[in-house]
């Protein structure tokens, strides 16, 4: 076994092998988060959706948000794993792992948001035993369902090769039953000639395919609110603005992840600014799009100034003014900004500037949903504030939160089970440095 | 049960009602629990009482009585296909119209709804600000192209041969995107448990739709059970101005239940026109525009509950607050 894969995997292992106290720590004030938001859900299950700030105007929420937000954050891992893999690129060892546990977990979460938007939880089999096929909800839970098996499958194939590293690794101090699943998952895996060349296509396969899927799943969804008459909604540029968006808060989380595990899991030889830069270059160039397909799309509306058109607009620069400019100006010109500019380009910066287009994208999310529902064609004539205007309450506030400690629960579980950085991919990339060097050498 | 036994079912009941003169639907009214003690019995000498759909009280023998409406599934399905050879059409003169509010009363008392949900709500509106306000009951329109049915997920609301759009409350996720994909706010969610004190013999039937279901969606039926039993909807009755017309296009008549107009004349010689014909949603409920009103707007305002009075101060025009 060559030096630098002993090396890599004595740096990766520990975390396999032992838990820290603030791990568990960190685990638990996840748990805690997550106890609450089964609280906010027992409470709304129990007394109706009356417990939610969602009424007869504005029926879909922060709920919605949050479903469109990670699934856009797992369509986005996806986009950007196949796309690193499929075209080689040669600094992605480090962080396709990371991107593609991204893509699952969001995956696992995001539907969950539309079970508790729907009123009747017990009829949700219906979806299945009675599906409509002129519906886009149904599309969408096609879709789905397609996505979790392609991505599922993609993760596997990925995972593979690591796995019997792992089980072929005596020395290794694990738990007898993280031996056993090693041994299980890597399927008989030896790294032999056939075996190497049958991983390496049907891994080509899927990067391609979950780049299709990703592209066709997130347009689906973002026709669920395109189809529809409303202000706002009815627009043709939805399916591709949907998909920048979420390529866009994808990258982001890219690097805020890859902040937290180079620090916390002491990563910082693997994981290097020069892999800050290149993502964040990623983030400049679909946050110009992102801002490109976002001012054209504002601009028709309010220059040609349709009445109801016009009536969204005003609402967006006065009440939601605020909201607006954080979404849409801040979010989108400070990656800009500080990628453009060599010299802030440093890993903190970079992080910074991933944070707010994350932020800035989740509000972007909810200027889309709440406005155009508080902008009915026919006038709101009602004397209850509630019934008017959208203003979350504690409960969908509290799931919310549960949605995120999920995200980190299960984030923090992988990265004991299986390391954060895949030991192949590194490999394969310093064989072929080495390959290349060697080529230099000669000429 | 398979099509043939069910066609027989409901020529034999057809046969009935014929013997004994009643309208369809009459025989629901009987209570369920004493048809079906007696259902096959041979006691032929006993008679009993029921009460026929236009209030008369007539005696028949046991052993002839069937039930019309048996079970909700017969009922579903029944009310998925709609009244032959119909197309129900609603003209609202709006004109007439002095927010009385006895239409939304009357709808939410026959179909046992909350205080807050008005399948027929009445909006003061104003084209312009230069124009003069109206009153405009706004129930569901029924399109001829309902967006509401192309999106449901679950085919929980279905567009009936009659033109009429139900809404089966035993079927219906509540995910809400009919409400999003209506654009006449014609739609109303159960947030919470809607309370209804239902008889405990009362069966579903989506065309009354009662009882209301939590979680569910709701909106105007046009009192589909009504017109199975050739009855006029409940606010047609309900409206002492005679604001609301309703009729067959087939038939090419309206009634207000007191005059009965030619639909197509009442058209051209008022000038109808459907609420926002630009979004291709072809309703089926038609306005003739308030001219020559009959009373004032402001009519409108008195013995008004002032909760209720309260709402039209804060917008008559889509996105400008009321001065």
């Amino acid at each position: 076994m060559s030096e630098f894969k002993e090396n890599l995997i004595k740096d990766l292992t520990p975390e396999i092998e032992k838990t820290s106290r603030s791990w568990y720590m960190i685990f638990g004030f996840f748990l805690v988060i997550f106890a609450y938001g089964i609280n906010g859900l027992v409470q709304q299950i129990d007394k109706g959706h009356i417990v939610t700030g969602m009424r007869d105007n504005v029926v879909w929420g922060v709920y919605i948000v949050n479903f469109i937000f990670f699934m856009g954050l797992s369509y986005a891992g996806a986009l950007v794993s196949g796309a690193l893999h499929l075209f080689k690129t040669p600094w992605r060892a480090p962080v396709i792992r990371l991107a593609e546990l991204i893509t699952v977990i969001s995956l696992a979460i995001g539907p969950f948001f539309i079970f508790f938007c729907v009123g009747r939880l017990d009829r949700l089999p219906y979806l299945l035993a009675f599906p409509r096929i002129q519906s886009p909800i149904v599309w969408d839970v096609i879709a789905i369902l397609t996505d979790v098996f392609g991505c599922f499958i993609f993760l596997y194939i990925s995972f593979l090769e690591d796995f019997a590293i792992l089980r072929d690794r005596a020395d290794l101090n694990v738990a007898p039953w993280k031996k056993k699943m090693f041994r299980i998952l890597a399927i008989g895996y030896t790294g032999t000639e056939k075996q190497r060349k049958i991983l390496g296509f049907a891994r080509n396969v899927m990067a391609a395919m979950i780049i299709a899927i990703a592209i066709i799943v997130y347009s689906v969804l973002a026709w669920i609110f395109g189809v529809t008459l409303r202000p706002g909604w009815h627009s043709t540029i939805f399916g591709p603005y949907f998909v920048i968006a979420a390529i866009f808060s994808g990258v982001g989380l890219l690097i805020i992840l890859m902040a937290i595990f180079r620090k916390i899991y002491n990563l910082e030889k693997y994981i290097t600014l020069k892999h800050f830069v290149n993502l964040g270059i990623v983030l400049f160039v679909i946050a110009a799009f992102f801002g490109y397909f976002t001012f054209s799309d504002y601009l028709t509306k309010w220059y040609g100034s349709v009445k109801m058109d016009k009536i969204l607009i005003d609402k967006l620069f006065t009440e939601f003014n605020l909201f607006f400019i954080f979404a849409n100006y801040i979010g989108i010109l400070t990656p800009i900004i500080i990628i453009a500019i060599p010299k802030l380009r440093t890993i903190r910066n970079i992080t910074i500037a991933a944070v707010i287009a994350l932020v800035a994208l989740w509000v972007n999310r909810y200027i889309i949903i709440v406005p155009t529902l508080e902008t009915p064609f026919l006038p709101i004539q009602e004397t209850r504030p509630d019934w008017t205007n959208y203003s979350p309450t504690w409960v969908e506030w509290a799931l919310t939160a549960a949605g995120i400690a999920v995200f980190g629960m299960l984030f923090m579980i992988i990265s004991k089970l299986a390391p954060i950085i895949s030991i192949s991919e590194m490999e394969e990339a310093e064989e072929k440095r080495i390959l290349e060097l060697s080529k230099e050498k000669e000429s | 049960m398979n099509m043939k036994d069910k066609k027989k079912e409901s020529s034999s009941r057809r046969r009935f009602l014929r013997n004994i003169g009643l309208g369809i639907g009459s025989a629901a009214i009987v209570s369920a629990p004493a048809l079906a003690s007696n259902g096959g019995d041979d006691d032929a000498g006993e008679k009993v009482k029921v009460l026929t759909s236009d209030g008369k009280l007539v005696e028949v023998s046991k052993s002839a009585i069937k039930v019309a409406r048996e079970e909700t599934k017969v009922q579903i399905l029944e009310s998925q296909k709609g009244l032959p050879h119909r197309k129900f059409v609603m003209v609202i003169d709006l004109a007439k119209c002095k927010n009385a509010r006895k239409c939304v009363d009357a709808c939410q008392e026959g179909h046992m709804l909350p205080k807050d949900h008005e399948w027929i709500q009445i909006y003061l509106l104003q084209d312009s600000d230069k124009s003069a306000k109206y009153w405009f009951p706004r129930p569901c329109y029924h399109c001829d192209s309902p967006l509401c049915v192309s999106v449901c997920p679950v085919g929980a609301t279905y567009k009936r041969e009659d033109g009429i759009v139900i809404v089966n409350s035993k079927r219906c996720i509540g995910c809400k995107f009919c409400m999003t994909a209506c654009p006449y706010s014609a739609r109303v969610f159960h947030w919470k448990d809607p309370e209804a004190h239902v008889p405990e013999d009362h069966v579903y039937d989506p065309e009354l739709n009662v009882p209301p279901v939590e979680g569910t969606v709701g909106k105007c039926v046009f009192c589909a059970d009504r017109l199975r039993n050739n009855e006029l909807p409940r606010c047609v009755k309900a409206c002492p101005m005679g604001v609301i017309y309703f009729g067959d296009l087939a038939e090419d008549a309206v009634t207000n239940g007191v005059e009965t107009l030619r639909f197509s004349s009442l058209m051209v010689d008022k000038h109808g026109y459907r609420y926002m014909e630009e979004l291709g949603t072809m309703p089926s409920v038609y306005y003739l525009p308030p001219v020559n009103r009959t009373y004032p707007v402001e009519l409108g305002f008195e013995d008004l509950d002032p909760a209720i009075s309260e709402r039209y101060k804060t917008q008559t025009i889509t996105g400008e607050k009321n001065k």
